[in-house]
């Protein structure tokens, strides 16, 4: 009994001796504020902010070179969340970067598409399939909805869809405790 | 060196990890949607089968046989299979960013997964000294990946074919995995250790 409690407790020593060494020597340098920002927004990277991307954006953020409002994909939610990670005040969002718009993915009208294949390079997330003079289309599943498509397209092919929710993008709804009643 | 090769070709085929010792199904379903995630899957557990089956063998033949706790055998292996994992996270980390970003969460993962728990014990049972738990430990991590890829593949394929309603998404992955499963007892008998 003794000898097991031993062996036990001297693997567990062992073992965590040698995590707690290794956890120090190949401790890596990141920014974990900019990494828990990353996480709020919501990766559509659209470049709406006017940085290229969203973990850009997160780290301008945490440098404080960035508002935390100039995220319109992320509505006032994501600047409410923002806000209380960051412990600012809640700002509306920025009009300069756009309005808020229901979550939506980009359909192309596969009857008018010419196959130039600007889209495709104009996606952030290599959503758009096709090859030149062949029809595109878009991987719903994959695209943000950061209509970056839509302005290169020479024939005006590419719209906008609001996502209408289904088995596999329902999401639980947050509390519906409106948040300024209770800070 | 002939019964190393036999015990890969074994490990690999004959007994394979999934589908005929029928070891590790979680990540076999959970992670074979795509064939890149597989192989990141793949890959991970291979590295951590290989270090787990070893330093069992060390932990079993040189602590708990002679000090007669062989009883402690599971618990033991499984708080070593976890550093391990642990240890290898931190390390892939700090080594290889690239590869810490596509092993990304199975890392940590593979501490749940049955296989790197099994093959170990495995080893002890089959009686194996240490370069042949090694290579049981290797082979059976590579039987794992290629099984896991063969059906991602396979599953991606499906992704595009016309199934009957009642039997797309996990139903027709289970009848593919019966199926694949009766292929592999083809190999039964093919080698035979002792």
């Amino acid at each position: 009994m003794l000898a097991a409690l031993l062996v036990m407790a001297g693997i567990a020593l062992l073992v965590g001796g040698v995590l707690g060494y290794s956890a120090v020597r190949f401790r890596v340098e990141g920014d974990p504020l900019a990494d828990k920002i990353d996480a709020v927004l919501p990766q559509t990277q659209c470049g709406q902010c006017g940085y290229p991307g969203c973990k850009p954006y997160a780290q301008a953020i945490a440098d404080g070179s960035a508002e935390i409002n100039q995220c319109p994909p992320g509505g006032e939610d994501g600047i409410r969340k923002l806000a209380e990670l960051l412990g600012k005040e809640f700002k509306p969002l920025n009009a300069e970067h756009g309005e808020p718009k229901p979550k939506s993915v980009a359909i192309i009208d596969e009857a008018t598409c010419i196959g130039c294949t600007l889209c495709i390079q104009a996606c952030p997330v290599d959503a758009i399939v096709g090859a030149s003079k062949q029809m595109h289309t878009v991987l719903a599943a994959e695209c943000t909805g950061c209509e970056l498509c839509i302005v290169p397209c020479p024939v005006d092919c590419i719209a906008m869809q609001p996502l209408t929710e289904n088995v596999a993008n329902w999401k639980w709804r947050y509390p519906p405790l409106p948040l300024k009643a209770m800070a | 060196m002939e019964q190393y090769f036999l015990i890969l070709l074994g490990t690999v085929f004959v007994n394979n990890i999934i589908m005929s010792k029928v070891l590790g199904l979680c990540p076999f379903f959970g992670v074979s949607k795509k064939l890149e995630t597989a192989l990141s899957m793949g890959l991970a557990t291979t590295f951590v089968l290989t270090l787990g089956s070893g330093t069992s063998y060390l932990i079993n033949h040189y602590l708990l046989l002679p000090s007669g706790l062989t009883y402690l055998r599971t618990l033991s292996f499984i708080v070593v299979i976890a550093a391990i994992v642990q240890f290898t996270e931190m390390f892939v980390e700090k080594t290889s960013p690239v590869l810490y970003q596509v092993l990304g969460i199975y890392l940590p993962l593979i501490t749940t997964n049955c296989a790197v728990l099994g093959i170990p014990l495995l080893n002890v049972q089959a009686n194996h000294d240490f370069v042949q738990s090694l290579a049981f430990g290797f082979g059976g991590a590579v039987g794992f990946t290629m099984v896991l890829v063969l059906f991602s593949g396979l599953r991606e394929r499906l992704e595009g074919a016309d199934i009957p309603k009642p039997f797309r998404g996990t139903s027709i992955a289970m009848i593919t995995a019966g199926l694949m499963s009766l292929a592999f007892m083809g190999f039964s008998g093919l080698v035979h250790i002792h």
